[in-house]
């Protein structure tokens, strides 16, 4: 689904993505791990559009990607989250769902002035969707109340929900897990499983938490000093050395993960 | 005072404070929906100013100390052609300022803004330079009085009413929904599909339009331009001041600040008008510190404005629970 080739991307000196290639099958949940500065998010965000690599390329189903804004890859199928929740914090939930779709005639103003019935018919629909949207997602007590008042676990079921308003091919997870407590956790992870498994989204995660990445990944890549260093079933991942070494420095052991 | 005067002070302040509310729900588009901060409504204003007044100006008697008269054409058309070109003006200054972040741009708008009014200072041939450009037409100015006067109020309450429809509509509308996301949170707007630059640039001109035409009406008005008129403190400061005391994001905030900031400005000559005539040159300065004060205070009252934003009535049934 999604290939990365030879990317490397630079900042001034800093290079933080080396000779990066990977892939992303189509249908997996493929996970991204690797200690603080390893480039995950730096390779996230060239995959996402928001960087421009320095070299290299990105292929989604065969064709080039490279350096497309992010407006434009939400229209070839790519979704993503954020690590710290982008929320529209001044509207309703509902609303922040309503956003999504793509296509929505009334976005144009002109529509919006001279065809306002077929504007609201529209509408109504994108509202239904909505709301299954926030029923699939347990948010139904905060659907009316600005974004901006949610809880950070309510964000972060919010950003999914967005997702799933713009039923994209591949969806980006960035640390969907951070700052979210382990019962939320375990319930976010069933809706990606279930958004995987029913709805056939692809899933490529970065995550902190061991855990999460065993229950939900396969295969996980682990990323080191702006390289790919190994990939494989979490299990076979543990036992690395290099991988356990890459976390802890030299001499640590066993003890890791 | 006479209750006739009175009248006429009324509908002056109505007529006026009208046209002002135009300018605060171009600003409410550009600021309130979209997050754009414009701090150079002057320059819009003195566009649609200047290019109603060259247009409808009848020609010879137009200016002192130029020698090109203006082209005496009807008022509609110069209120029709004022904000289009304002317009236009506005999509060159966005196409090149509205990547800047927020910041950039308010230095940026201010500086076009300063130069359009430097502009109409010392291009005497097109503007009359610092005389201005004298007998612009008014509507209706040939009726009787108070009929005249009367008509233009409602002419204005008419375009003010129309003016406010449009932009509930836009801001119903999902176009103003992206609006709104734009505003919230630029980055996920993008990540969401929106092509920010582009519903950017369109917010931006179509309320620069509007301020276009606040400058028009302005214009024929007072009858008199000059570049005074297209000051910051007139069009720009107060402009916003009447947004933000209303309540930025909200329309009817816009109207109801313009017109009381508008009374408030107004009646603020009974303080000045009492002080020592030594202090002439600062009375500018006075109405300037008693509108800030007011600032002030009803921000740390109504920190959202008087009439707060609220999220639009969605469409469809409510929600099966």
């Amino acid at each position: 689904m999604i290939s990365v080739e030879h990317v490397s991307m630079s900042f001034g000196g800093i290079r933080a993505v080396q000779d990066c290639s990977l892939s992303v099958a189509k249908g997996s949940i493929t996970g991204l791990i690797g200690p603080n500065g390893a480039g995950k998010s730096t390779l996230f965000n060239c995959i996402a559009g928001l960087y421009r690599p320095t070299a290299g390329r990105i292929l989604l189903d065969g064709n080039d990607i490279t350096g497309k804004k992010p407006h434009e890859l939400f229209h070839l199928g790519v979704a993503r989250t954020f690590q710290v929740a982008h929320e529209f914090s001044n509207m309703p939930v509902i609303e922040n769902l309503m956003l999504v779709p793509a296509g929505q005639s009334g976005e144009s103003l002109l529509s919006a002035c001279l065809a306002w019935g077929r504007v609201r018919e529209e509408e109504a629909k994108l509202r239904k969707r909505a709301e299954e949207v926030v029923d699939f997602l347990r948010l139904g007590a905060v659907r009316y109340e600005r974004a901006g008042n949610l809880s950070g676990g309510q964000k972060k079921l919010l950003e999914l929900g967005r997702v799933m308003m713009a039923d994209p091919k591949v969806v980006l997870l960035d640390e969907v897990g951070a700052g979210v407590n382990r019962t939320l956790l375990a319930e976010l992870a069933s809706d990606i499983e279930r958004l995987n498994r029913d709805r056939g989204y692809t899933f490529f995660v970065i995550e902190h938490d061991m855990d999460l990445i065993a229950r939900l990944c396969d295969p996980v890549i682990v990323m080191a000093a702006g390289r790919v260093l190994t990939q494989g079933r979490m299990a076979d991942i543990r036992k690395d050395d290099r991988v356990v070494e890459a976390y802890f420095g030299g001499g640590a052991r066993s003890e890791a993960a | 005072m006479e209750i006739g005067g009175l009248l006429l002070y009324l509908m002056a302040l109505v007529t006026m404070g009208g046209i002002y509310a135009v300018m605060a729900l171009g600003l409410n588009l550009n600021w309130g929906m979209t997050g754009l901060f414009n701090v150079g409504i002057a320059g819009f204003f003195a566009v649609g100013a200047y290019t109603s007044a060259l247009l409808t100006t009848p020609p010879m008697l137009a200016r002192s100390g130029a020698d090109v008269g203006g082209l005496g054409l009807p008022i509609p058309l110069g209120w029709i052609v004022a904000p289009l070109l304002a317009a236009a003006v506005a999509w060159v200054v966005g196409r090149i300022c509205l990547r800047l972040r927020s910041d950039y741009l308010a230095i940026a708008t201010i500086g076009i803004a300063e130069i359009l009014r430097l502009v109409a200072l010392n291009e005497q041939k097109l503007t009359g330079g610092p005389f201005g450009i004298k007998s612009i037409p008014r509507p209706f100015e040939t009726m009787d009085r108070p009929w005249g006067e009367i008509a233009l109020m409602a002419l204005v309450a008419l375009l003010v009413f129309a003016t406010y429809l449009f932009m509930e509509r836009a801001r119903n509308s999902p176009w103003g929904r992206v609006m709104r996301a734009i505003r919230d949170n630029e980055t996920a707007a993008g990540a969401m599909g929106k092509d920010v630059e582009a519903f950017r640039l369109q917010a931006f001109v179509i309320g620069s339009a509007f301020m276009g035409l606040g400058g028009a009406l302005t214009a024929h008005y007072l009858k008199v331009l000059t570049p005074e008129a297209s000051e910051p403190l007139y069009a720009t400061f107060l402009v916003w001041v009447m947004l933000i005391v209303g309540g930025s994001g909200n329309n009817k905030g816009a109207v109801l600040g313009a017109v009381l900031i508008w009374l408030l400005w107004t009646a603020s000559e009974l303080v000045t008008g009492a002080l020592p005539t030594e202090w002439g040159v600062r009375i500018a300065y006075v109405k300037m510190f008693l509108v800030g004060l007011l600032l002030v205070v009803v921000l740390q009252v109504f920190p959202q404005g008087l009439l707060p934003e609220r999220p639009p009535k969605l469409a469809g049934e409510a929600a099966p629970r």
